[in-house]
């Protein structure tokens, strides 16, 4: 039997989804915002929505997520991206919007457009990615970043009076009235990664359906933020990111 | 006959954009300029044209809505006053770099910092040299009336589409709070989805399978693909500096001295101009209309024939340095301001003209 006899459609377990483009990801190999973005990817051509979806990317190591996902992009000023997300919908409410936005953009600069989208209960989803970090500018500290960690910024660890406590943005905005489906995920196993998939879906699912924002955090890995190894940064994030940021749905109205 | 009804310059921004078929309105209050969005809520665009209109949390959130907005190939707009504009900045250069269309309405007020809410034209520079970081332009049309408001609304979105580029309606205070007769025109309707795709082929309307996919962005990390970029933005500037100058002359026919005046000083200065023909003294005035593309050559033009001119604004003579520019030292050039909020009288005007030009 040759490799070729084997290549049939009904042996076919894994594939390179198809609306991810072939160009080449300049994400550090073993950082989360790849994996994601393919999970983005399977649901909207799962849901038949490639020609109905706008995404949103913001400034921050996803910046060029336009260069990954094969549907229409707008890229967004830092932590600006819920602003354009809720014009976007209000004037074109057939089509599916979604936001990809790290924690500085989301839970830093961009706090007020946020919690004012979620507020106003925008029918979009925001895609949450929280790596405890500022990837892009070199592993600065983030508003997630937690105590003690260290970053350029925090060069002997976060210190509670020097600055700040960690936020737990996503129970605050669970909290408000506009708020559908609000959840956190992680994709840093393959069982993960599936319930990750499943909570994206639902959420661009509960966006057509007029009942207010949907949230999904995934807490991520930023491994060379936190000069560890992808394999030790998995492990770090486990034993510490999930103290603080512990997985599972935390609203659901629907439910 | 078209119907004429007595408006507050702020309200026609308001009517204007309903009857000329705009798609969306996102603004935060702030005096002078708070009847533009009051006026929308209260005649509900949203059930007649179908227009949305959106209170924000701030103008960092307006101004990027209208980013959101533009980039769906609609039309789109906000208006604010200077210490929102400042806020709006950002948002108005990433929208020259990633060249999207909109109006956005600026009814300045005295500053710097929050200032007074009177009148002022103290934001010429921050708009007319730019309005946010980089090697861009704003497309700057000034207002003088009520009926300026009104028909501004359209003309911007028309050159707006015409160069992708923001347009800035910069007027002040007294325009936006004047009651004036307005001419209203027949409705347009808002764009189909067939038109906007048609007019906005770059616009993010969702990928079909029949096209490539599009990106609203301003980044490029590639320093050569940048300066490609900006140059080919230059050459946008130049054929709008070369089509579109705009600018009105009063009584400068057989004028001896000009006054360069815009918005509500080119009003000011129509009367001070009646009353220097009054005692046999040939004055005239040239208002700039658009502030961006400039008059450069029409006052070049007519500085080879002056005694003197004088640049009257509320400010400290921001638009005289682009006068004098203009003028390339052919005649002398002064300049009359008031600040704070506080308004030159004509014959306050008049009087500092006669003691420029040396005449008792
Ligand atoms: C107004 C503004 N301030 C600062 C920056 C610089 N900047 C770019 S990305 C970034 C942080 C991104 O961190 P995060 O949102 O956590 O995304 P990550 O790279 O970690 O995925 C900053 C501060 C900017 N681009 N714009
Ligand atoms: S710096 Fe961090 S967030 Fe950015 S690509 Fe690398 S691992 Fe990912
Ligand atoms: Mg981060």
């Amino acid at each position: 039997m040759n490799i070729e006899d084997i290549k049939k459609p009904e042996n076919i377990v894994y594939r390179k989804p198809a609306l991810l483009t072939d160009n080449i990801m300049h994400y550090c190999p073993g950082c989360s915002h790849g994996t994601v973005h393919k999970l983005i990817a399977e649901v909207i051509d799962e849901m038949g929505i490639q020609d109905k979806t706008i995404g949103i990317s913001p400034v921050g190591c996803s910046v060029f997520a336009y260069n990954y996902i094969d549907i229409d992009w707008q890229e967004a000023a830092h932590g600006r991206a819920p602003a354009l997300a809720t014009a976007t919908k209000r004037l074109c409410p057939d089509k599916y919007v979604f936001t990809y936005q790290g924690d500085g953009d989301l839970a830093s600069i961009g706090t007020a457009e946020i919690i004012h989208a979620c507020s106003r209960g925008e029918n979009i989803v925001v895609i949450f990615i929280n790596n405890g970090i500022y990837g892009m500018t070199g592993g600065q500290m983030a508003p997630t970043t937690l105590l003690g960690m260290k970053t350029s910024t925090t060069p002997y660890g976060r210190d509670a009076k020097l600055n700040g406590f960690p936020i737990k943005i996503t129970e605050m905005l669970a909290e408000l009235d506009g708020t559908a489906y609000i959840t956190r995920q992680s994709v840093h196993t393959a069982p993960a990664a599936r319930k990750a998939k499943n909570a994206i879906r639902k959420a661009f699912e509960y966006s057509s359906k007029g009942i207010g924002l949907s949230f999904v955090e995934i807490v991520a890995t930023c491994n060379s933020g936190w000069k560890l190894s992808p394999v030790e940064a998995n492990r770090w994030m486990e034993e510490h990111m999930f103290e603080k940021y512990p997985p599972g749905d935390i609203k659901d109205i629907l439910k | 006959m078209a119907e004429k009804v007595l408006m507050k310059g702020n309200e026609a921004i308001a009517i204007s954009a309903i009857r000329n078929g705009v798609d969306g309105y996102f603004g935060y209050p702030i005096t002078p300029q708070s009847e533009v969005m009051e006026t929308l809520m209260k005649e509900k665009p949203w059930e007649t044209t179908g227009m949305v209109v959106l209170q924000a949390e701030s103008e960092v959130s307006s101004i990027n809505m209208v980013y959101g907005g533009a980039s769906c190939g609609k039309k789109v707009m906000t208006s604010s006053s200077s210490p929102g504009v400042s806020l709006m900045c950002e948002g108005i250069s990433y929208m020259a770099g990633a060249e999207l269309p909109c109006v956005i309405v600026d009814v300045m007020r005295g500053g710097p910092g929050l200032g007074t809410i009177q009148p002022s034209q103290g934001d010429y520079n921050q708009i007319v040299k730019g309005g946010g970081h980089g090697d861009d332009h704003n497309i700057v049309i000034a207002p003088a009336s009520a009926q300026d408001m009104y028909d501004f609304v359209d003309w911007g979105f028309e050159l707006a589409f015409k160069y992708r580029n923001p347009v800035v309606i910069l007027a002040d205070g007294v325009i936006g709070q004047m009651m004036e007769k307005v001419e209203m025109h027949p409705m347009k309707p808002r764009m189909t989805d067939e038109e906007i795709r048609e007019k906005a082929p770059w616009a993010t309307t969702g990928k079909p399978s029949w096209r490539n996919y599009n990106i609203i962005t301003s980044l490029s990390l590639d320093s050569d693909i940048q300066e490609e970029f900006n140059r080919k933005l230059h050459a946008k500037y130049a054929l709008i500096e070369e089509n579109e100058v705009k600018y009105s002359e009063y009584m400068t026919e057989d004028a001896e001295y000009l006054f360069t005046a815009f918005g509500c000083s080119s009003r000011i200065c129509e009367a001070a101009v009646d009353i220097l023909r009054s005692e046999g003294i040939r004055a005239g005035l040239l208002r700039p209309i658009t502030l961006f593309p400039f008059p450069h050559k029409e006052i070049k033009r007519l500085a080879a024939r002056m005694k003197s001119m004088m640049s009257i604004e509320l400010n400290f003579g921001q638009m005289a340095e682009d006068v004098r520019l203009a003028v390339e030292g052919q005649c002398p050039v002064g300049f009359y301001g008031r600040q704070g909020g506080n308004i030159f009288t004509p014959e306050e005007v008049v009087a500092e003209f006669k003691k420029f030009n040396n005449i008792q």
